[in-house]
């Protein structure tokens, strides 16, 4: 078998390209390329060629319930996150008050993609990178033991997933107002036994994501994510940043922008004065961590602080780790403290308006903004994913970090540059108008 | 199918335009996914391995996502010729999934429409105006349906492939799930409408089972008659034409029995066709709740 992937391409001589044509171990379908004269990186991009799908169109017309199983679609991996924001924009702008329990489960729900996806990540897609193995199958052969701890982690949100939205990829559970079904006290409780695994489970991921060897890739970014006084911060709270934007949640576009960039086909996002912001586990730690349950604060001062998440992007596997510990510790007080409620979901009415929301997806702050009419149907629809959130940023990392890798022969070097961008759990499928990318020759 | 051999088959698992959910099933597997080895040797699998081998030649490839872009199409005919069986799996492979829906943009403004609306310089799109099932562009030897995909469907369908048997996957519809599992009708009992009487039920009547109606993840089954149900939410629950025709406009709504049902009702909502006698946007025409 051959490793095709990696393509040097003829260029004159004084300038170098290292080039991914089709990057493995991510959610869609993406390259990446780095142009290099002398000693000097000239040329980042990170570009998308996967297919548009045009959902912010689809949605118009729709009434909100349809419009939370059709974004669904936009990704298998995080589809909790997007019926999560368009639902809880849906809900502020008619005013719904969810019941205390329904709120929970929400959180719960929530939850348990974040442990399905941070598992998936951890164990299927990052973890080989440190081990020197080109997949987990390929992992497993050694280390069967880990793998198997990390599809075991996986399956309990995969079960949470289930039991709250009948299935896992594309769940139906949701609606406006609530549930269309809620849980038995029962049903709940059988997930508790695999959860204190998972928890356990999560406090040994920590252990052994931190005993990795990181490269060395420091750096002092602006970050942004959600943050709430009281808890970790998932669907609540004020989005924030490190130097100082504040906002209500709903209205990101009065901070923050998409712009077409010359030389990428993406819309990358930035705060409406141009900076770049890093978002996703590593920025959550860092600028909400305060919110941590206690065990994860634990774990995460044993990894070796706070500090080495915000500086090296390579730590952010221990980010995902820390927030499993969480996830888990919080679904089980869920679990323990619920009581059913009277009623699955409360009516509502429609009424015309901007429904927008942000959410904390496993891979960063998704924002959703719907104006639809007063029958509550979508007239415009606007969706951004945390990955075109994520993109001008992570070319900025490209170009710092590949000063570091070119005395390396260029399929190395290439796939060193790969490894860093997995970091940032880059789901291309997510990017609803990422665009096909003709590559400009300098 | 793909035969007796002793020897591992070589396996690739591709997307088209799609969410990825479908290859997730794989993932899925759980512990049978480190079994998988001693049948099936993955040798192109983008979303799980660095290991690639795009170019096959491939004993069995698992294709998901609808073909949308003219380098789609050509890219799923060279597959093709480098396939022994090809497997088409989920909505979107097997019926064009919720992209499809772009094929009835022409009922307002074209696919330029769609374009504009999402992005700022439509001159760097590369789209073709129909996102569409594989087998419109290739022949198929099997297909596993659902938006996502069954597990339990996958295991069967690795299981039958390996030993070189057929697949043995339910034919029947959603309804006869929900009767056996003694379900009160959503659509009977509540008004809700449901296409469980045409749909083909590999989710164990999911929907249903959360007091909701079903929504097609799976498909029309043979031989459905979707103009007498559409007859039925019409007449008994009420809907109007482009209640309807939402309701049957969901993620299998490109398959034939689906379409055409939607064409009668005026297109999916805002992709309606503008009324003979009028001039309005026909995605602000008034519309029941579906």
């Amino acid at each position: 078998m051959t490793r095709k992937k990696v393509a040097v391409e003829a260029t004159i001589p004084e300038q170098r390209v290292f080039a991914v044509d089709s990057m493995s171990r991510v959610e869609g379908e993406g390259r990446l390329r780095v142009v290099v004269k002398g000693d000097e990186v000239v040329e980042a991009e990170l570009s998308i060629f996967e297919a548009p799908r045009f959902f912010e169109r689809l949605v118009v017309g729709r009434h909100p319930d349809q419009v939370i199983d059709m974004v669904a679609r936009i990704c298998g991996i995080c589809p909790v996150a997007y019926q999560m924001t368009a639902t809880e924009g849906f809900e502020r702008l008619f005013g719904v008050e969810l019941d205390a329990n329904v709120r929970q489960l929400r959180r719960l729900f929530y939850w348990g993609e974040w442990l399905q996806s941070h598992a998936l990540h951890i164990y299927l897609l990052h973890a080989p990178d440190f081990l020197g193995y080109d997949s987990a199958l390929d992992m497993a052969r050694d280390h069967r033991s880990i793998v198997e701890r990390g599809l075991a982690l996986k399956q309990v949100g995969v079960d949470i997933m289930a039991l709250l939205g009948g299935r896992a990829v594309h769940p139906v559970g949701m609606r406006v107002g609530g549930f269309y079904r809620v849980p038995t006290r029962g049903q709940l409780r059988a997930l508790l036994p695999a959860l204190e695994v998972a928890l356990e489970d999560s406090k040994e991921t920590v252990r052994w994501t931190s005993s990795l060897e990181l490269p060395e890739f420091e750096r002092d970014p602006l970050m942004l994510s959600l943050y709430d006084a009281e808890l970790y911060a998932l669907d609540t709270g004020r989005l924030v940043t490190t130097e100082g934007i504040d906002v209500d949640p709903g209205d990101w576009d009065e901070a923050f922008s998409e712009q077409h960039v010359e030389h990428s086909t993406a819309l990358q996002a930035t705060s409406i004065d141009g900076k770049r912001h890093l978002l996703g586990p590593s920025s959550r730690v860092v600028l909400s961590g305060q919110g941590l349950h206690p065990l994860a604060k634990e774990a995460l001062e044993a990894s070796g602080g706070v500090e080495i998440i915000r500086r090296n992007m390579f730590a952010s596997i221990n980010a995902r780790g820390i927030e499993m510990i969480h996830a888990a510790a919080e679904a089980i007080a869920i679990i323990e403290a619920y009581e059913p409620p009277a009623d699955p979901f409360v009516s509502w009415e429609p009424r015309a308006g901007k429904a927008s929301w942000a959410t904390e997806a496993p891979r960063g702050v998704l924002f959703h903004r719907y104006d639809v009419d007063d029958e509550g149907r979508v007239v415009k629809a606007r969706i951004v994913p945390p990955t075109s959130q994520n993109q001008a940023f992570m070319e900025d990392d490209m170009r710092g970090f590949a000063g570091s890798v070119l005395d390396l022969p260029e399929p190395e070097a290439a796939a060193r540059l790969e490894a860093l961008i997995r970091c940032y759990d880059p789901c291309i499928s997510c990017a609803t108008h990422f665009l096909r990318l003709e590559v400009e020759r300098i | 199918m793909a035969g007796n051999s002793t020897k591992p088959l070589r396996v690739g698992v591709v997307k088209f335009a799609s969410c990825d959910g479908c290859q997730l099933g794989f993932l899925d597997l759980g512990p049978a996914l480190l079994e998988i080895g001693v049948k099936y040797h993955i040798i192109e699998f983008g979303e799980a391995s660095s290991n690639r081998t795009p170019d096959g030649p491939f004993d069995v490839l698992f294709v998901e996502g609808s073909i949308s872009t003219d380098e789609q199409a050509r890219h799923i005919r060279r597959m093709r010729d480098r396939t022994g069986v090809l497997v088409t799996i989920g909505a979107c492979a097997t019926s064009g999934g919720i992209q499809a829906l772009r094929a009835w943009a022409g009922n307002d403004g074209g696919i330029a429409g769609f374009i504009d609306a999402v992005y700022a310089m439509p001159e760097y799109i590369d789209t073709l105006a129909t996102a569409t099932p594989v087998a419109d562009h290739v022949d198929v030897d099997a297909e596993l349906r659902g938006c996502p995909i069954d597990t339990r469907q996958l295991v069967e369908l690795l299981t039958a492939t390996a030993i070189g048997r057929r697949p043995q996957l339910s034919s029947e519809a959603v309804c006869v799930e929900c009767k056996r599992a003694g379900r009160v009708c959503v659509m009977v009992a509540r008004g809700e409408p449901c296409l469980g009487p045409i749909i083909s039920n590999g989710c164990d009547a999911l929907c249903p089972g959360m007091a909701r109606g079903c929504y097609g993840c799976f498909g029309p089954r043979e031989s459905a008659n979707g103009d007498s149900l559409a007859g039925w939410f019409a007449d008994s629950l009420d809907l109007d034409d482009a209640a309807v025709a939402a309701t049957f406009a969901g993620f299998t709504a490109w398959s034939p029995e689906l379409r055409a049902v939607i064409d009668a009702r005026g297109g999916p909502p805002g992709m309606r066709a503008a009324p003979a006698s009028g001039s309005g946007k026909a995605a602000n025409s008034k519309g029941g709740a579906a």
